[in-house]
């Protein structure tokens, strides 16, 4: 059975039991992003704040209806974004991205991607990588908005 | 009366690869496309080896020989919907096609007393495929008619009491779906298409998931256009077809403008080709209408009324077996009564994707999501569901094969 590979226990506890879930305010940009082959979707909201001169992610929050992979993969986002310089967090998101983009090839960088590196799997499956990209594309869009930037190239 | 599963799966050289990892492939996916027997594997070789060239343009014995196949395929896909005029058949790329043809045709200037404008209502249904709601829609867009729609019951069946709403003398087109590829549903059309013509209105009917069961007789129907799309029936993709009643081909304008559509050209102006020519812009899929033919020679060397038997104990068996599946809720009829082949359903705590995964990891080829039907979901409350969908290759042990991964999709997911 390969079906561990995709689904790692991180993946299903994600899903089980979400971090961060929950809309939440006060919030700088909201976004409703929707996966149109399979009907999910996911609201997400981010707050910025003022980090030293430089803008960094004081919350995301989220509600989102889905597969364990959409879910999970949300829930991992805000856990590793939350905190972070923008900048950063882009960095990551932009890595995770490239991961999803790989299929069966390079080792995901664990420092950078810490939990996320669990989905390393899903590449594997296409049809499954708009699933595990949702949220973070939610995300980069509402960050966008959010610091008044244009959106990034991967709507 | 009965067929031999085994010889006709002998026909599918696709049904014997593996998947996964060395799986038997058990493909529960055919409302979505089906499988090709040999013989149109075959016909598309033999086309292309022996038979290729341009239709009706080309002088010379290649261009005849593809002529006579392609016109010979016309003849073949109207004899097996009971057409008496192969004029009546026009090739399309798809289904898709063929509505947003007919819908184009009635919308434009040129269509006369076809013509839709304000005032105008287009009635279609809450469990089209988005390929028949779609078109409508930018119908309505671009006349400024109204669109309205029959709701869906609980049990999945067209709520008919609204029918005396719904079409009246401000009514232009009726469209629905002969068979619901979601729910299995398979609807009233005489009796719809009656109140439909006494109303005046027309009637379109998207037979995409009935005609692969040999389900279709235009002739007995009761409608104005029918669609649907070769590669559902064993033949290829890129080739689907609109039936459509001749004066109707007659009176309606040109969809596509190019080469072949036309009788003579001008700078300024065009006259056009009597139908179904008038239709088919272009040099068309002509080897994938060589292959329909094949299909329909196929499928009519089969004993349909046995095929449909043996679709609809599967069915009964599937209907059966999931039942008894905890947490499961069908979509749609739950007894195999003026339904078809696909069984569409959700499973508290375990979302469609991940059951099609677990499904997938066995072999098991299903399809999940909503099934280009996203305002039936809604109707019913579901953001999704799982759909399997039987075909003649099926087996009894293939629906044997879905509920144990069912199950063990519940128990992955922690759900049993």
């Amino acid at each position: 059975m390969q079906l561990e590979s995709m689904y790692q226990e991180i993946i299903l506890d994600h899903y089980r039991h979400p971090h961060h879930k929950g809309l939440r305010e006060p919030f700088d940009a909201e976004v409703h992003h929707v996966n149109p082959t399979c009907g999910d979707e996911v609201t997400l909201r981010v707050t910025i704040k003022d980090a030293g001169g430089e803008p960094a992610v004081a919350d995301v929050s989220y509600d989102a209806l889905g597969c364990s992979i959409s879910q999970a993969s949300v829930s991992v986002l805000t856990d590793l974004v939350i905190g972070k310089p923008v900048s950063e967090a882009m960095d990551i998101g932009a890595e995770f991205l490239a991961l999803m983009h790989s299929r069966d090839g390079a080792e995901p960088d664990e420092d950078v991607l810490g939990d996320a590196v669990v989905f390393a799997g899903v590449a594997k499956y296409p049809a499954r990588i708009k699933c595990a990209l949702l949220g973070w594309m939610a995300w980069k869009d509402a960050t966008a908005q959010a610091i008044g930037t244009p959106d990034g190239e991967h709507r | 009366m009965s067929i031999d599963v085994a010889r006709i799966r002998k026909d599918f050289p696709i049904l014997d690869r593996t998947v996964r990892g060395g799986r038997p492939l058990v493909y529960l996916d055919s409302a979505n496309t089906s499988q090709k027997p040999r013989q149109v594997i075959d016909a598309l070789t033999d086309f292309y080896e022996r038979h290729n060239a341009n239709i009706h343009r080309a002088t010379h014995e290649l261009g005849e020989e593809a002529t006579a196949a392609y016109e010979g395929a016309r003849i073949k896909v109207a004899g097996f919907i009971g057409a008496s005029d192969e004029t009546e058949v026009v090739f399309t790329k798809n289904i898709s096609e063929a509505i947003n043809l007919v819908a184009y045709a009635l919308g434009n200037v040129a269509g006369g007393r076809l013509r839709i404008g304000e005032g105008d209502e287009i009635v279609i249904t809450e469990m089209e495929h988005h390929s028949n709601i779609v078109p409508w829609q930018l119908l309505c867009q671009r006349t400024g008619a109204t669109l309205r729609w029959f709701s869906v019951t609980p049990d999945g069946r067209l709520d008919l009491d609204q029918a005396d709403d719904l079409i009246n003398e401000r009514t232009k087109v009726v469209a629905f779906a002969h068979q619901s590829n979601v729910l299995g549903t398979i609807n009233p059309v005489a009796d719809i298409a009656a109140r439909a013509h006494a109303a005046g209105a027309l009637v379109l009917v998207d037979a995409a998931q009935s005609v692969p069961h040999g389900l279709l007789d235009v002739g007995s129907l009761g409608a104005d256009f029918v669609g649907f799309t070769g590669h559902k029936m064993c033949g290829p993709t890129g080739i689907g077809v609109l039936w459509a009643r001749r004066e109707l081909l007659d009176e309606m304008p040109p969809f596509l403008g190019g080469g072949e559509m036309i009788e003579t050209v001008w700078m300024d102006r065009a006259t056009y080709a009597p139908p179904p020519h008038k239709f088919e812009a272009g040099t068309m899929p002509i080897a994938q209408a060589v292959g329909l033919g094949a299909a329909v020679d196929y499928l009519s060397e089969l004993d349909l009324a046995a095929v449909r038997a043996h679709e609809r104990n599967l069915v009964e068996r599937a209907l059966h077996a999931l039942a008894e599946i905890d947490e499961m809720r069908i979509l749609g009829p739950t007894v195999p009564v003026d339904r078809g082949s696909a069984i569409s359903f959700t499973l508290e705590g375990v979302h469609p994707h991940d059951v099609s995964q677990v499904l997938d990891d066995r072999g098991v080829a299903v399809r999940a999501g909503h099934h280009c039907a996203w305002p039936l979901h809604r109707a019913l409350g579901v953001q999704s569901s799982t759909r399997a969908s039987f075909y003649l290759y099926n087996t009894p042990e293939e629906v044997d094969a879905l509920a144990e991964g069912i199950r063990t999709a519940q128990k992955f997911f922690g759900v049993t």
